[in-house]
Protein backbone atom coordinates (compact mmCIF):
# COMPACT_ATOMS: atom_id res chain seq x y z
CA UNK A 1 0.00 0.00 0.00
CA UNK A 2 2.97 2.18 0.55
CA UNK A 3 2.33 5.08 -1.93
CA UNK A 4 5.10 8.14 -2.61
CA UNK A 5 2.74 11.04 -2.89
CA UNK A 6 3.46 12.80 -6.13
CA UNK A 7 4.11 16.53 -5.99
CA UNK A 8 0.77 16.88 -7.89
CA UNK A 9 -1.26 15.46 -4.80
CA UNK A 10 0.97 16.96 -2.28
CA UNK A 11 -0.62 20.36 -3.90
CA UNK A 12 -4.18 19.09 -3.99
CA UNK A 13 -3.61 17.90 -0.76
CA UNK A 14 -2.69 21.40 0.43
CA UNK A 15 -5.89 22.78 -0.97
CA UNK A 16 -7.94 20.15 0.31
CA UNK A 17 -6.41 21.08 3.77
CA UNK A 18 -6.99 24.56 3.04
CA UNK A 19 -10.58 24.53 2.14
CA UNK A 20 -11.17 22.59 5.07
CA UNK A 21 -9.26 24.56 7.53
CA UNK A 22 -11.55 27.88 5.65
CA UNK A 23 -14.90 25.87 6.03
CA UNK A 24 -14.04 25.29 9.69
CA UNK A 25 -13.25 28.81 10.12
CA UNK A 26 -16.73 29.45 8.41
CA UNK A 27 -18.56 27.16 10.98
CA UNK A 28 -16.60 29.12 14.05
CA UNK A 29 -17.23 32.16 12.96
CA UNK A 30 -21.09 31.80 12.73
CA UNK A 31 -21.10 30.25 16.27
CA UNK A 32 -19.61 32.98 17.67
CA UNK A 33 -21.90 35.18 16.09
CA UNK A 34 -24.23 33.17 17.05
CA UNK A 35 -23.33 32.74 20.82
CA UNK A 36 -23.08 37.23 20.44
CA UNK A 37 -26.26 37.30 19.85
CA UNK A 38 -27.58 35.22 22.24
CA UNK A 39 -25.26 36.56 24.93
CA UNK A 40 -26.75 40.30 23.75
CA UNK A 41 -30.13 38.67 24.09
CA UNK A 42 -29.53 37.34 27.58
CA UNK A 43 -28.55 41.24 28.43
CA UNK A 44 -31.52 43.09 26.79
CA UNK A 45 -33.75 40.27 28.14
CA UNK A 46 -32.38 40.58 31.55
CA UNK A 47 -32.67 44.21 31.64
CA UNK A 48 -36.43 44.15 29.94
CA UNK A 49 -37.49 40.95 32.90
CA UNK A 50 -36.17 43.20 35.98
CA UNK A 51 -33.66 40.38 36.91
CA UNK A 52 -31.99 41.04 40.02
CA UNK A 53 -30.03 38.24 40.68
CA UNK A 54 -28.85 39.82 44.02
CA UNK A 55 -32.17 39.03 45.58
CA UNK A 56 -32.12 35.85 44.27
CA UNK A 57 -28.85 34.89 45.96
CA UNK A 58 -30.16 37.01 48.83
CA UNK A 59 -33.39 35.33 49.04
CA UNK A 60 -33.35 31.81 47.57
CA UNK A 61 -33.43 30.15 51.14
CA UNK A 62 -36.52 31.22 50.80
CA UNK A 63 -37.47 29.29 48.45
CA UNK A 64 -35.96 25.81 49.58
CA UNK A 65 -37.46 27.45 53.60
CA UNK A 66 -40.61 27.84 51.13
CA UNK A 67 -41.02 24.19 50.17
CA UNK A 68 -40.08 22.73 53.33
CA UNK A 69 -42.36 24.57 55.32
CA UNK A 70 -44.95 23.45 52.71
CA UNK A 71 -44.16 19.94 54.73
CA UNK A 72 -45.14 20.99 58.14
CA UNK A 73 -48.75 20.59 59.45
CA UNK A 74 -50.12 23.59 61.49
CA UNK A 75 -49.32 21.76 64.63
CA UNK A 76 -45.71 22.00 63.89
CA UNK A 77 -45.52 18.25 63.30
CA UNK A 78 -43.95 17.11 60.04
CA UNK A 79 -46.71 16.57 57.78
CA UNK A 80 -45.64 12.75 56.65
CA UNK A 81 -46.06 11.70 60.43
CA UNK A 82 -49.71 12.19 60.48
CA UNK A 83 -51.04 11.78 56.96
CA UNK A 84 -54.65 11.47 58.03
CA UNK A 85 -54.12 15.04 59.19
CA UNK A 86 -52.18 16.17 56.37
CA UNK A 87 -54.61 15.36 54.03
CA UNK A 88 -57.88 16.40 56.26
CA UNK A 89 -59.77 17.86 53.03
CA UNK A 90 -59.72 14.82 51.08
CA UNK A 91 -63.10 14.58 50.61
CA UNK A 92 -63.79 17.65 49.41
CA UNK A 93 -60.35 18.49 47.35
CA UNK A 94 -61.33 14.84 45.87
CA UNK A 95 -65.02 16.15 44.33
CA UNK A 96 -62.88 19.46 43.54
CA UNK A 97 -60.25 17.39 41.37
CA UNK A 98 -63.31 15.32 39.70
CA UNK A 99 -64.90 18.72 38.95
CA UNK A 100 -61.59 19.86 37.27
CA UNK A 101 -61.32 16.46 35.11
CA UNK A 102 -65.12 16.48 33.87
CA UNK A 103 -64.17 20.14 32.87
CA UNK A 104 -61.05 18.82 31.16
CA UNK A 105 -63.21 16.17 29.67
CA UNK A 106 -65.98 17.88 28.39
CA UNK A 107 -63.75 21.33 27.29
CA UNK A 108 -61.98 18.54 24.92
CA UNK A 109 -64.97 16.53 24.01
CA UNK A 110 -66.65 20.07 22.42
CA UNK A 111 -63.32 21.31 21.50
CA UNK A 112 -62.60 18.27 19.61
CA UNK A 113 -66.06 17.98 18.11
CA UNK A 114 -65.72 21.40 16.68
CA UNK A 115 -62.14 21.42 15.43
CA UNK A 116 -63.62 18.15 13.24
CA UNK A 117 -65.78 19.83 11.77
CA UNK A 118 -63.85 22.77 10.79
CA UNK A 119 -60.78 20.82 10.30
CA UNK A 120 -62.33 19.72 6.92
CA UNK A 121 -63.29 23.33 5.55
CA UNK A 122 -59.44 24.29 6.33
CA UNK A 123 -57.64 21.86 4.74
CA UNK A 124 -56.50 22.81 1.63
CA UNK A 125 -56.78 19.87 -0.16
CA UNK A 126 -60.62 19.21 0.06
CA UNK A 127 -61.94 22.81 0.57
CA UNK A 128 -61.84 24.11 -3.00
CA UNK A 129 -63.09 27.62 -2.01
CA UNK A 130 -59.51 29.80 -0.93
CA UNK A 131 -61.12 32.58 1.06
CA UNK A 132 -63.71 30.03 3.14
CA UNK A 133 -59.61 27.99 4.07
CA UNK A 134 -57.82 31.17 5.20
CA UNK A 135 -60.93 32.44 7.05
CA UNK A 136 -61.52 28.80 9.00
CA UNK A 137 -57.29 29.35 9.50
CA UNK A 138 -57.30 32.40 10.78
CA UNK A 139 -60.00 31.24 13.85
CA UNK A 140 -57.86 28.24 14.95
CA UNK A 141 -55.34 30.68 14.83
CA UNK A 142 -56.92 32.79 17.35
CA UNK A 143 -58.39 30.24 19.21
CA UNK A 144 -54.68 28.58 19.36
CA UNK A 145 -52.98 31.74 19.91
CA UNK A 146 -55.17 33.66 22.72
CA UNK A 147 -54.68 31.42 26.18
CA UNK A 148 -57.21 29.63 27.55
CA UNK A 149 -57.38 31.33 30.88
CA UNK A 150 -57.96 34.71 29.24
CA UNK A 151 -60.67 33.16 27.32
CA UNK A 152 -61.76 32.13 30.67
CA UNK A 153 -61.43 35.87 32.13
CA UNK A 154 -63.92 36.75 29.57
CA UNK A 155 -66.36 34.47 29.77
CA UNK A 156 -66.59 34.55 33.24
CA UNK A 157 -67.59 38.30 32.88
CA UNK A 158 -70.37 37.03 30.36
CA UNK A 159 -71.35 33.98 32.15
CA UNK A 160 -70.23 34.74 35.58
CA UNK A 161 -68.58 32.39 38.18
CA UNK A 162 -68.14 28.67 37.90
CA UNK A 163 -67.38 25.82 35.62
CA UNK A 164 -69.24 26.49 33.08
CA UNK A 165 -66.98 29.93 31.41
CA UNK A 166 -63.79 27.49 32.65
CA UNK A 167 -64.89 24.66 30.41
CA UNK A 168 -66.09 26.80 26.87
CA UNK A 169 -62.45 28.60 27.42
CA UNK A 170 -60.41 25.02 27.54
CA UNK A 171 -63.64 24.46 24.27
CA UNK A 172 -62.18 27.35 22.52
CA UNK A 173 -58.43 26.84 22.82
CA UNK A 174 -58.69 23.30 22.29
CA UNK A 175 -61.21 24.02 18.63
CA UNK A 176 -58.13 26.14 17.62
CA UNK A 177 -55.06 23.80 18.48
CA UNK A 178 -57.37 20.61 17.52
CA UNK A 179 -58.51 21.68 14.15
CA UNK A 180 -55.14 22.77 13.26
CA UNK A 181 -53.81 19.10 13.98
CA UNK A 182 -56.89 17.54 12.45
CA UNK A 183 -56.36 19.50 9.20
CA UNK A 184 -52.53 18.64 8.97
CA UNK A 185 -53.48 15.29 9.18
CA UNK A 186 -56.17 15.11 6.34
CA UNK A 187 -53.66 16.82 3.87
CA UNK A 188 -51.48 14.45 4.55
CA UNK A 189 -54.12 11.87 3.45
CA UNK A 190 -54.01 9.39 0.22
CA UNK A 191 -56.12 11.35 -2.12
CA UNK A 192 -57.40 8.17 -4.32
CA UNK A 193 -59.98 7.04 -2.30
CA UNK A 194 -61.75 10.66 -2.23
CA UNK A 195 -61.30 10.09 -5.93
CA UNK A 196 -62.91 7.01 -6.12
CA UNK A 197 -65.95 8.10 -4.54
CA UNK A 198 -66.18 11.26 -6.21
CA UNK A 199 -66.43 8.66 -9.70
CA UNK A 200 -69.03 7.24 -8.16
CA UNK A 201 -71.20 10.36 -7.75
CA UNK A 202 -70.76 10.76 -3.83
CA UNK A 203 -71.49 13.82 -2.56
CA UNK A 204 -68.67 15.57 -0.60
CA UNK A 205 -69.71 14.96 2.32
CA UNK A 206 -69.57 10.71 1.44
CA UNK A 207 -65.95 11.41 0.31
CA UNK A 208 -65.71 12.68 3.77
CA UNK A 209 -67.13 9.78 5.17
CA UNK A 210 -66.08 6.72 3.36
CA UNK A 211 -62.80 8.14 1.95
CA UNK A 212 -61.42 10.85 4.40
CA UNK A 213 -62.90 9.15 7.96
CA UNK A 214 -60.87 6.16 7.54
CA UNK A 215 -58.08 7.10 7.07
CA UNK A 216 -57.64 10.14 9.97
CA UNK A 217 -59.57 8.55 12.74
CA UNK A 218 -56.89 6.68 14.83
CA UNK A 219 -54.24 10.00 14.59
CA UNK A 220 -57.34 12.08 15.36
CA UNK A 221 -58.69 10.32 18.56
CA UNK A 222 -54.65 10.19 19.10
CA UNK A 223 -54.67 13.51 18.81
CA UNK A 224 -57.52 14.30 21.01
CA UNK A 225 -55.98 12.45 24.01
CA UNK A 226 -52.91 14.29 23.79
CA UNK A 227 -54.63 17.26 24.12
CA UNK A 228 -57.14 16.19 27.19
CA UNK A 229 -53.74 15.50 28.70
CA UNK A 230 -52.68 19.08 28.63
CA UNK A 231 -56.10 19.83 29.31
CA UNK A 232 -56.01 18.19 32.62
CA UNK A 233 -53.08 20.82 33.58
CA UNK A 234 -54.97 23.70 32.32
CA UNK A 235 -58.53 23.38 33.94
CA UNK A 236 -55.94 22.80 37.37
CA UNK A 237 -55.67 26.12 37.38
CA UNK A 238 -58.73 27.79 35.26
CA UNK A 239 -60.26 28.10 39.33
CA UNK A 240 -57.58 31.23 39.69
CA UNK A 241 -59.89 33.48 37.78
CA UNK A 242 -63.35 31.90 39.31
CA UNK A 243 -63.75 29.41 36.29
CA UNK A 244 -64.32 26.36 38.60
CA UNK A 245 -62.30 23.52 39.97
CA UNK A 246 -59.59 23.02 42.40
CA UNK A 247 -57.64 26.12 41.03
CA UNK A 248 -59.68 28.60 43.76
CA UNK A 249 -58.54 26.48 47.02
CA UNK A 250 -55.66 26.07 45.70
CA UNK A 251 -54.87 29.63 45.42
CA UNK A 252 -56.37 30.51 48.62
CA UNK A 253 -53.89 27.84 50.25
CA UNK A 254 -50.87 29.68 48.93
CA UNK A 255 -52.34 33.29 49.14
CA UNK A 256 -53.13 32.23 52.51
CA UNK A 257 -50.27 30.59 53.63
CA UNK A 258 -51.93 27.32 54.32
CA UNK A 259 -48.60 25.02 54.27
CA UNK A 260 -49.66 21.50 54.49
CA UNK A 261 -52.59 21.99 52.13
CA UNK A 262 -51.12 23.66 49.33
CA UNK A 263 -48.41 20.51 49.34
CA UNK A 264 -51.25 18.26 50.06
CA UNK A 265 -53.32 19.35 47.03
CA UNK A 266 -50.33 20.01 44.31
CA UNK A 267 -49.74 16.61 45.43
CA UNK A 268 -53.45 14.51 44.37
CA UNK A 269 -52.91 17.00 41.23
CA UNK A 270 -49.66 15.78 40.84
CA UNK A 271 -50.48 12.45 41.02
CA UNK A 272 -54.03 13.22 38.84
CA UNK A 273 -52.11 14.36 35.83
CA UNK A 274 -49.32 11.31 36.16
CA UNK A 275 -51.78 8.83 36.01
CA UNK A 276 -53.81 10.50 33.15
CA UNK A 277 -50.39 10.90 31.32
CA UNK A 278 -49.59 7.70 31.97
CA UNK A 279 -53.28 6.21 30.60
CA UNK A 280 -53.72 8.46 27.75
CA UNK A 281 -50.10 6.87 26.51
CA UNK A 282 -51.13 3.66 27.06
CA UNK A 283 -54.61 3.78 25.08
CA UNK A 284 -52.34 6.16 22.09
CA UNK A 285 -50.13 3.19 21.68
CA UNK A 286 -52.56 0.47 21.89
CA UNK A 287 -54.60 2.70 18.95
CA UNK A 288 -51.91 3.39 16.64
CA UNK A 289 -50.19 -0.21 17.28
CA UNK A 290 -46.38 0.03 18.93
CA UNK A 291 -43.38 0.67 16.90
CA UNK A 292 -45.98 2.91 14.26
CA UNK A 293 -45.44 6.32 15.78
CA UNK A 294 -46.12 7.60 19.14
CA UNK B 1 -71.58 -7.61 -20.90
CA UNK B 2 -70.05 -9.79 -18.03
CA UNK B 3 -69.19 -7.92 -14.74
CA UNK B 4 -65.64 -8.95 -15.60
CA UNK B 5 -65.46 -6.84 -18.29
CA UNK B 6 -67.00 -4.09 -17.28
CA UNK B 7 -64.63 -3.76 -14.41
CA UNK B 8 -61.39 -4.25 -16.90
CA UNK B 9 -63.28 -1.45 -18.41
CA UNK B 10 -62.64 1.00 -15.50
CA UNK B 11 -59.97 3.54 -16.41
CA UNK B 12 -59.55 7.01 -15.55
CA UNK B 13 -61.55 8.02 -18.94
CA UNK B 14 -64.78 6.42 -17.90
CA UNK B 15 -65.06 6.59 -13.97
CA UNK B 16 -68.12 8.47 -14.68
CA UNK B 17 -69.38 4.86 -15.84
CA UNK B 18 -68.66 3.03 -12.53
CA UNK B 19 -71.59 4.60 -11.06
CA UNK B 20 -73.63 3.48 -14.02
CA UNK B 21 -72.30 -0.48 -13.82
CA UNK B 22 -72.71 -0.19 -9.99
CA UNK B 23 -76.60 1.07 -10.05
CA UNK B 24 -77.03 -1.87 -12.71
CA UNK B 25 -75.22 -4.60 -10.90
CA UNK B 26 -75.02 -3.87 -7.26
CA UNK B 27 -77.44 -5.72 -6.08
CA UNK B 28 -75.68 -8.63 -7.52
CA UNK B 29 -72.11 -7.50 -6.38
CA UNK B 30 -73.67 -7.35 -3.15
CA UNK B 31 -74.93 -10.44 -3.50
CA UNK B 32 -71.81 -11.80 -3.99
CA UNK B 33 -69.58 -10.30 -1.64
CA UNK B 34 -72.28 -11.06 0.78
CA UNK B 35 -69.56 -11.19 4.15
CA UNK B 36 -67.40 -7.94 3.08
CA UNK B 37 -70.27 -6.12 2.82
CA UNK B 38 -71.77 -6.28 6.17
CA UNK B 39 -70.08 -5.87 8.93
CA UNK B 40 -71.12 -8.44 11.99
CA UNK B 41 -72.96 -7.43 15.11
CA UNK B 42 -70.03 -8.90 17.33
CA UNK B 43 -67.72 -6.32 15.55
CA UNK B 44 -70.00 -3.26 15.53
CA UNK B 45 -71.30 -3.45 19.26
CA UNK B 46 -68.23 -2.46 21.66
CA UNK B 47 -67.82 0.11 19.23
CA UNK B 48 -71.11 1.16 19.66
CA UNK B 49 -71.16 0.98 23.53
CA UNK B 50 -68.08 2.74 23.95
CA UNK B 51 -69.40 5.77 21.78
CA UNK B 52 -72.36 5.14 24.15
CA UNK B 53 -70.19 5.93 27.18
CA UNK B 54 -68.29 8.49 26.05
CA UNK B 55 -71.29 10.41 24.93
CA UNK B 56 -72.91 9.74 28.34
CA UNK B 57 -70.25 11.25 29.97
CA UNK B 58 -70.21 13.68 28.13
CA UNK B 59 -73.64 14.43 29.06
CA UNK B 60 -73.36 13.70 32.57
CA UNK B 61 -70.06 16.07 32.55
CA UNK B 62 -72.25 19.19 30.94
CA UNK B 63 -75.19 18.41 33.55
CA UNK B 64 -73.30 18.30 36.31
CA UNK B 65 -70.74 21.09 35.45
CA UNK B 66 -74.11 23.41 35.35
CA UNK B 67 -74.41 23.79 31.50
CA UNK B 68 -77.97 24.41 31.27
CA UNK B 69 -80.18 26.55 28.81
CA UNK B 70 -81.05 29.20 31.33
CA UNK B 71 -77.48 30.27 31.70
CA UNK B 72 -76.88 30.94 28.31
CA UNK B 73 -80.21 32.77 27.66
CA UNK B 74 -78.21 34.99 29.64
CA UNK B 75 -74.96 34.77 29.27
CA UNK B 76 -74.74 34.92 25.59
CA UNK B 77 -76.26 38.26 25.14
CA UNK B 78 -73.68 39.01 27.52
CA UNK B 79 -70.95 37.74 25.62
CA UNK B 80 -72.35 39.83 22.31
CA UNK B 81 -72.08 42.45 24.44
CA UNK B 82 -68.86 42.39 25.21
CA UNK B 83 -67.74 41.61 22.05
CA UNK B 84 -69.55 44.49 20.33
CA UNK B 85 -67.84 46.55 22.97
CA UNK B 86 -64.48 44.96 21.60
CA UNK B 87 -65.05 46.40 17.98
CA UNK B 88 -62.91 48.84 17.60
CA UNK B 89 -59.68 48.06 19.28
CA UNK B 90 -58.61 50.98 20.91
CA UNK B 91 -55.49 51.51 23.15
CA UNK B 92 -56.86 55.33 23.74
CA UNK B 93 -53.88 57.45 24.26
CA UNK B 94 -50.41 56.88 23.08
CA UNK B 95 -48.74 56.77 26.35
CA UNK B 96 -50.97 53.70 26.77
CA UNK B 97 -49.60 52.37 23.31
CA UNK B 98 -45.80 52.48 25.05
CA UNK B 99 -46.57 51.06 28.21
CA UNK B 100 -48.36 47.97 26.54
CA UNK B 101 -45.15 47.74 23.80
CA UNK B 102 -43.00 47.79 26.92
CA UNK B 103 -45.12 45.27 29.07
CA UNK B 104 -44.98 43.37 25.98
CA UNK B 105 -40.99 43.92 25.76
CA UNK B 106 -41.16 42.16 29.22
CA UNK B 107 -42.96 39.38 28.37
CA UNK B 108 -40.75 38.01 24.91
CA UNK B 109 -37.65 39.13 27.34
CA UNK B 110 -39.53 36.84 30.50
CA UNK B 111 -40.23 33.56 27.55
CA UNK B 112 -36.65 34.39 26.06
CA UNK B 113 -34.83 33.67 29.29
CA UNK B 114 -37.35 31.47 30.94
CA UNK B 115 -36.46 29.15 27.77
CA UNK B 116 -32.54 29.51 27.84
CA UNK B 117 -31.90 28.88 31.05
CA UNK B 118 -34.94 25.83 31.05
CA UNK B 119 -32.71 24.61 28.57
CA UNK B 120 -29.24 25.33 29.95
CA UNK B 121 -30.89 23.31 32.95
CA UNK B 122 -32.43 20.47 31.28
CA UNK B 123 -29.38 19.75 29.01
CA UNK B 124 -26.98 17.86 31.83
CA UNK B 125 -30.35 16.24 33.34
CA UNK B 126 -31.32 15.47 29.68
CA UNK B 127 -28.58 13.13 29.87
CA UNK B 128 -28.32 12.00 33.00
CA UNK B 129 -31.69 10.33 32.91
CA UNK B 130 -31.12 8.87 29.65
CA UNK B 131 -30.86 4.90 29.73
CA UNK B 132 -28.30 4.58 27.76
CA UNK B 133 -25.75 7.13 28.97
CA UNK B 134 -26.05 6.19 32.75
CA UNK B 135 -27.03 2.73 32.95
CA UNK B 136 -28.75 3.14 36.29
CA UNK B 137 -32.34 1.94 36.51
CA UNK B 138 -32.46 3.98 40.15
CA UNK B 139 -31.05 6.97 38.66
CA UNK B 140 -33.14 6.57 35.69
CA UNK B 141 -36.58 6.33 37.66
CA UNK B 142 -35.40 9.12 39.95
CA UNK B 143 -34.94 11.33 37.71
CA UNK B 144 -37.81 11.16 35.49
CA UNK B 145 -40.00 11.25 38.64
CA UNK B 146 -38.58 14.31 39.34
CA UNK B 147 -39.07 15.85 36.15
CA UNK B 148 -42.86 14.22 36.14
CA UNK B 149 -43.01 16.41 39.72
CA UNK B 150 -41.85 19.77 38.64
CA UNK B 151 -43.90 19.11 35.14
CA UNK B 152 -47.09 18.59 36.99
CA UNK B 153 -46.81 21.63 38.43
CA UNK B 154 -48.73 23.96 36.25
CA UNK B 155 -46.12 27.78 35.46
CA UNK B 156 -48.92 29.89 37.79
CA UNK B 157 -48.29 28.20 40.48
CA UNK B 158 -44.25 28.42 39.99
CA UNK B 159 -45.30 32.01 39.58
CA UNK B 160 -46.83 32.11 42.78
CA UNK B 161 -43.77 30.16 44.43
CA UNK B 162 -41.48 32.40 43.35
CA UNK B 163 -43.31 35.38 44.07
CA UNK B 164 -42.95 34.31 47.68
CA UNK B 165 -39.00 34.59 47.28
CA UNK B 166 -38.22 37.15 45.16
CA UNK B 167 -41.42 39.25 45.66
CA UNK B 168 -43.92 40.17 42.69
CA UNK B 169 -42.79 41.40 38.94
CA UNK B 170 -41.47 40.08 35.92
CA UNK B 171 -38.12 38.19 37.57
CA UNK B 172 -40.62 35.85 39.29
CA UNK B 173 -42.50 35.03 35.87
CA UNK B 174 -39.09 34.09 34.16
CA UNK B 175 -37.73 31.78 37.89
CA UNK B 176 -41.21 30.19 37.12
CA UNK B 177 -40.92 29.59 33.32
CA UNK B 178 -37.40 28.19 33.95
CA UNK B 179 -39.32 25.55 36.46
CA UNK B 180 -42.01 24.74 34.69
CA UNK B 181 -39.80 24.35 31.13
CA UNK B 182 -37.69 22.36 32.85
CA UNK B 183 -39.51 19.58 33.54
CA UNK B 184 -40.72 19.28 30.23
CA UNK B 185 -37.85 20.29 28.02
CA UNK B 186 -35.41 17.65 30.76
CA UNK B 187 -38.11 14.55 30.03
CA UNK B 188 -37.98 15.27 26.09
CA UNK B 189 -33.89 15.42 25.93
CA UNK B 190 -33.60 12.68 27.60
CA UNK B 191 -35.90 11.06 25.07
CA UNK B 192 -34.05 12.30 22.16
CA UNK B 193 -30.69 11.02 23.59
CA UNK B 194 -32.29 7.55 24.64
CA UNK B 195 -33.28 7.39 20.39
CA UNK B 196 -29.88 8.44 18.80
CA UNK B 197 -28.12 5.37 16.70
CA UNK B 198 -25.83 3.53 18.86
CA UNK B 199 -23.19 2.54 15.90
CA UNK B 200 -21.52 6.43 16.17
CA UNK B 201 -20.95 6.06 19.92
CA UNK B 202 -19.62 2.44 18.99
CA UNK B 203 -17.31 4.06 16.79
CA UNK B 204 -16.06 6.36 18.92
CA UNK B 205 -15.30 3.58 21.46
CA UNK B 206 -13.72 1.46 19.45
CA UNK B 207 -11.81 3.97 18.31
CA UNK B 208 -9.90 4.79 21.88
CA UNK B 209 -11.98 7.29 22.80
CA UNK B 210 -13.40 7.76 26.22
CA UNK B 211 -16.73 7.73 27.29
CA UNK B 212 -17.07 11.32 27.86
CA UNK B 213 -15.62 11.65 23.79
CA UNK B 214 -18.02 8.71 23.09
CA UNK B 215 -20.68 11.10 24.11
CA UNK B 216 -19.47 14.57 22.64
CA UNK B 217 -18.52 13.05 19.36
CA UNK B 218 -21.38 9.73 19.32
CA UNK B 219 -24.28 11.25 20.50
CA UNK B 220 -24.17 15.06 20.77
CA UNK B 221 -24.41 15.59 16.21
CA UNK B 222 -27.47 13.43 16.89
CA UNK B 223 -29.46 14.82 19.31
CA UNK B 224 -28.51 18.75 18.84
CA UNK B 225 -30.74 18.84 15.71
CA UNK B 226 -33.77 17.59 17.62
CA UNK B 227 -32.92 19.63 20.78
CA UNK B 228 -32.49 22.94 18.64
CA UNK B 229 -36.31 22.26 16.85
CA UNK B 230 -37.64 21.47 20.50
CA UNK B 231 -36.54 24.70 22.07
CA UNK B 232 -37.39 26.86 19.46
CA UNK B 233 -40.90 25.40 19.81
CA UNK B 234 -40.74 25.95 23.57
CA UNK B 235 -40.08 29.75 23.02
CA UNK B 236 -42.82 30.08 21.01
CA UNK B 237 -45.33 28.58 23.35
CA UNK B 238 -43.49 30.15 26.35
CA UNK B 239 -44.44 33.64 24.44
CA UNK B 240 -47.71 32.65 25.01
CA UNK B 241 -47.49 31.23 28.80
CA UNK B 242 -45.30 34.50 29.45
CA UNK B 243 -48.67 36.35 28.69
CA UNK B 244 -50.61 34.95 31.50
CA UNK B 245 -48.12 34.85 34.29
CA UNK B 246 -49.08 38.54 34.53
CA UNK B 247 -52.49 37.60 36.06
CA UNK B 248 -50.88 36.30 39.07
CA UNK B 249 -48.45 39.19 39.32
CA UNK B 250 -45.28 37.97 38.12
CA UNK B 251 -44.65 40.42 35.55
CA UNK B 252 -45.51 40.79 31.21
CA UNK B 253 -48.63 41.99 29.72
CA UNK B 254 -50.81 39.59 31.65
CA UNK B 255 -51.28 42.14 34.24
CA UNK B 256 -52.75 44.93 32.26
CA UNK B 257 -54.92 42.36 29.94
CA UNK B 258 -56.31 41.49 33.80
CA UNK B 259 -56.96 44.93 35.21
CA UNK B 260 -58.46 46.22 32.10
CA UNK B 261 -60.92 42.84 31.48
CA UNK B 262 -61.81 43.37 35.29
CA UNK B 263 -62.37 46.80 35.05
CA UNK B 264 -64.54 46.46 31.65
CA UNK B 265 -62.64 48.30 29.41
CA UNK B 266 -62.84 45.49 26.36
CA UNK B 267 -61.08 48.30 23.85
CA UNK B 268 -58.31 48.26 25.57
CA UNK B 269 -58.94 43.82 25.94
CA UNK B 270 -59.22 43.51 22.51
CA UNK B 271 -56.23 45.98 21.42
CA UNK B 272 -54.05 43.58 23.68
CA UNK B 273 -55.14 40.30 22.74
CA UNK B 274 -54.49 42.04 18.90
CA UNK B 275 -50.54 42.91 19.99
CA UNK B 276 -50.51 39.20 21.63
CA UNK B 277 -51.68 37.39 18.12
CA UNK B 278 -49.33 39.71 16.11
CA UNK B 279 -46.81 38.99 18.28
CA UNK B 280 -46.94 35.29 18.36
CA UNK B 281 -47.02 34.97 14.36
CA UNK B 282 -43.97 36.88 13.96
CA UNK B 283 -42.43 34.55 16.58
CA UNK B 284 -43.79 31.33 15.17
CA UNK B 285 -42.94 33.26 11.70
CA UNK B 286 -39.00 33.88 12.59
CA UNK B 287 -38.65 30.52 14.88
CA UNK B 288 -39.67 28.35 11.43
CA UNK B 289 -37.14 30.39 9.55
CA UNK B 290 -34.29 29.77 11.96
CA UNK B 291 -35.07 26.36 12.35
CA UNK B 292 -34.95 25.66 9.18
CA UNK B 293 -31.36 27.70 8.94
CA UNK B 294 -30.52 25.74 11.60
CA UNK B 295 -31.64 22.24 10.65
CA UNK B 296 -32.78 22.51 7.43
CA UNK B 297 -36.13 22.33 5.68
CA UNK B 298 -37.05 18.84 6.24
CA UNK B 299 -37.64 19.13 10.06
CA UNK B 300 -39.58 21.92 9.98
Amino acid sequence: MAQTIKPAQTAELAALVADYAREVARRRRISLIGLAAVVLGIAVASWAAEVRLDVLVEHIGNFSGYVAGLFVLDTGGVAFADPVYWFWGLGKWGRLLADTLLMAYVGTFLGAIIGFCLCFFSARNLMKSAWLCAIMRRFLEFGRTVPDIVFALIFVAAFGLGPVPGVLAIAMHTTGALGKLFAEVVENIDMKPVEGIASTGGSWLQQIRFAVLPQVQTNFVSYALLRFEINVRSAGVLGFVGAGGIGETLLVSIRRFYASDVSAILIMLIVTVMVIDYATEKLRHALLGDGERA
Amino acid sequence: MSDQASESMITSDNAGKLRAVFLRDGAAIAARHDAAMRLGWAKRLPVMLSFCAVFALLVFGMLYLGFSIDLFVSGLPNLTFIIGLMIPPNPGTWARVLYYLNQLGQTLGIAFLGTLFATLLAFPFGFLAAKNVVPSLVVHVLSRRLFDTVRGIDTLVWALVWINVVGLGPFAGTLAIICSDFGALAKLFSEAIEAVDRKAVEGVLSSGGSRIESVRFGMLPQVLPVITSQVLYFFESNTRSATIIGIVGAGGIGLSLSEMISTLEWHQVSFIILMLLLTVSVIDYLSTKLRIAIIGPRAA
